[in-house]
């Protein structure tokens, strides 16, 4: 850590120049990216830039304010149809992915406020429930939605730039990305951000200082599915093609171990667990013939994976894959002066209810 | 005119009258203690006036003006903080962090500001840091600044609960047994601390507190409890001789 000698430099993201210098490195690599990979991978490479748009949604939600939703493929498929039907009707790319993420966030605050009255548990539970109705909702409303026969995304045109090919169409998730993590940044530096931390830790604590709890919630479920509604945008012109069962629970799975794998409570977590949960069906798919029949024929072969995936992260490595890279680079800096006790874990699970 | 008045407040938990008919008045710039034994009914006194419960019957008035059916959080921007009794910290935030957030009531900028952090917020978070600064010194927080809270020992984290009550800029400080788990050193500094606090940044001070020496040393009215009603009231001394305390603290 540089040595401060200003207050600015307490909330500058960047610990001095070398710091700012490798982001700028890395976000310019990874512009190149779909310039020197396959098609096939650059194609992976943009689920990745998707996914991590509406993580950073869930983490919002989950590791920064320590509310859980299992129902995060709702939003994802009200942004996804929002966007189609409103380009659809003839509405610019440029203003359907926001309206895209103000629907999903309208319906974050419908699906807020009755269920802020439970915690834990049973708000996963009604976000659950919540997913299943906005599912089911699309299937039925197929004068809007066509239904199960599937609804065909028009193509994106921005200012006359017609987005045809798919590394066009990666960069432009790319800048998305980049700039909904700079408002998620800049929101995690401020007032707000820190409502949402204080909230998390102690909600008795937060309403003494003033913050009026259930508002603040509302706020991270609204951000939090407005995120995810953006993303959704992004996934529908991804698959082309969309239909209500490309929403269904095991997105909501994917986008919970996408945070978890990542670390809750990091932005930087994001990216790791995005780039996890696309690799993860390719390992499984590469390894199945690796597997007894028994065992690569079953179903849920891909589901059971995620979910002891999940559960093992949560038991053992609640810092997510960032934590352990933050250590990593710890243990170098301090080599060969690390103790044992350096690396002691501290448990943490997600908090739902103590007062 | 009293800063913090409970008019005939009783408080009654289903068969139980856990405070009954208690009147008391705090004027400004006092230390104004709640003493009494386990189950006096103390911190039900202190969780009515913090917003937590709501009395059964009676009133509760802020310079004033009527509390008794405020919503817990707007409390704070009435200028009234308060600390707990088995600290709530926020453990997986810094010290500097913990502190920023008690400034919550005087958040001047709205969310597009906190987006696009724009020249206004970044003006806000540095005067925020100037007012924690201030504290920081005040409390002998430096070397812990930029911590995080867990991990920290006992003695550090009440400290730290103290700055953050303090960076509202509170007219009244409500302190649930600040003195609870501290060693005697740790004591001793919160005396001259909790003194420096009323004299020195002029703010009063309620507290429901068990350790007699530091109670008798810094409070300028006492409040004795027993079985959810008074039984004394007056200056420390006043208090600790009156025959109903002792018979309440050691029996017949």
């Amino acid at each position: 850590m540089a040595l401060r000698t200003s207050y600015a430099q307490d909330f500058a993201w960047f610990d001095g120049p070398g710091s700012l210098a490798r982001i700028v490195a890395l976000i310019a690599a990874a512009a190149a990216l779909p310039f020197v990979l396959g098609e096939y991978y650059v194609s992976q490479l943009t689920f990745v830039w998707i996914y991590a748009i509406a993580g950073l949604g869930l983490m919002i939600l989950i590791g920064y304010t320590g509310l859980v939703s299992f129902g995060q493929a709702a939003f994802l498929a009200l942004g996804a149809y929002a966007a189609g039907i409103l380009q659809d009707r003839g509405v610019p790319f440029i203003v359907a992915l926001p309206a895209a993420g103000a629907v999903a966030a309208a319906a974050g605050v419908a699906i807020a406020v009755p269920a802020l009255r439970m915690t834990g548990l049973f708000l996963a539970i009604a976000t659950l429930a919540f997913a299943f109705i906005v599912n089911e909702a699309l299937t039925r409303f197929s004068g809007l939605t066509r239904g199960n026969m599937g609804f065909m995304m028009p193509d994106i045109v921005i200012a006359g730039l017609k987005i045809d090919s798919e590394r066009k169409f990666n960069l432009l998730c790319l800048t998305i990305l980049v700039l909904c993590m700079i408002g998620a940044a800049n929101l995690l530096r401020s007032p707000v951000g820190r409502a949402f931390i204080a909230i998390r830790d102690s909600r008795i604590a937060a309403q003494s200082m003033g913050i009026p709890v259930a508002r603040y919630q509302t706020l991270s479920f609204a951000i939090g599915a407005g995120l995810t509604g953006i993303a959704g945008a992004l996934f529908g012109h991804k698959l082309t093609f969309i239909m209500p069962e490309q929403f269904d629970i095991n997105v909501s799975i994917e986008m919970l171990t996408l945070v978890v794998v990542g670390g809750l409570g990091s932005l930087h977590g994001v990216i790791f667990g995005a780039a996890f949960v696309i690799l993860l069906p390719q390992l499984i798919s590469a390894a199945k013939p690796l597997l007894p029949a028994v065992i690569a024929g079953q179903t849920g072969l891909q589901a059971a994976v995620f979910g002891g995936i999940l559960i093992l992260f949560i038991m053992l490595e609640p810092g997510g894959l960032y934590g352990r890279w933050l250590r990593m680079k710890q243990y170098l800096a301090e080599f060969p002066f690390y103790g044992a006790a350096t690396f002691q874990k501290q448990r943490s699970f997600l908090r739902s209810e103590r007062w | 005119m009293a800063l913090l008045a409970a008019d005939q407040i009783s408080i009654r938990f289903g068969g139980l009258v856990a405070v009954d008919g208690v009147s008391f008045a705090v004027n400004p710039g006092q230390i104004f203690t709640i003493i009494g034994p386990n189950g006096a009914g103390k911190t039900t006194i202190f969780n009515i006036v913090s917003r937590l419960y709501t009395p059964t019957s009676g009133r509760i008035t802020l310079a004033g003006e009527d509390i008794t059916r405020l919503p817990p959080y707007r409390l704070a921007s009435l200028g009234v903080a308060r600390t707990f009794q088995n600290i709530e910290l926020f453990e997986h935030a810094t010290v500097i962090d913990n502190l920023l957030v008690g400034r919550h009531v005087h958040v001047a900028t709205n969310l597009l500001d906190a987006l696009l952090f724009t020249p206004r917020a970044r003006r806000q978070e540095i005067a925020f840091r100037e007012e924690a600064e201030r504290i920081v010194g005040f409390l002998g927080l430096q070397r812990y600044r930029d911590s995080l809270i867990h991990g920290l020992p006992y003695g550090v984290r009440k400290n730290v609960e103290l700055a953050r009550a303090l960076m509202s800029r509170p007219k009244l400080l409500l302190l649930d047994e600040p003195s609870s788990g501290l060693t005697t050193n740790e004591s001793v500094d919160l005396a001259w601390w909790l003194r420096e606090i009323r004299d020195r940044l002029s703010v009063t001070i309620l507290m429901v507190e068990h350790n007699m020496r530091l109670v008798s040393a810094i409070s300028d009215r006492v409040l004795a409890l027993n079985h959810g009603r008074i039984i004394a009231e007056g200056s420390p001394a006043d208090v600790q001789r009156h025959p109903e305390v002792v018979r309440a603290y050691i029996g017949e």
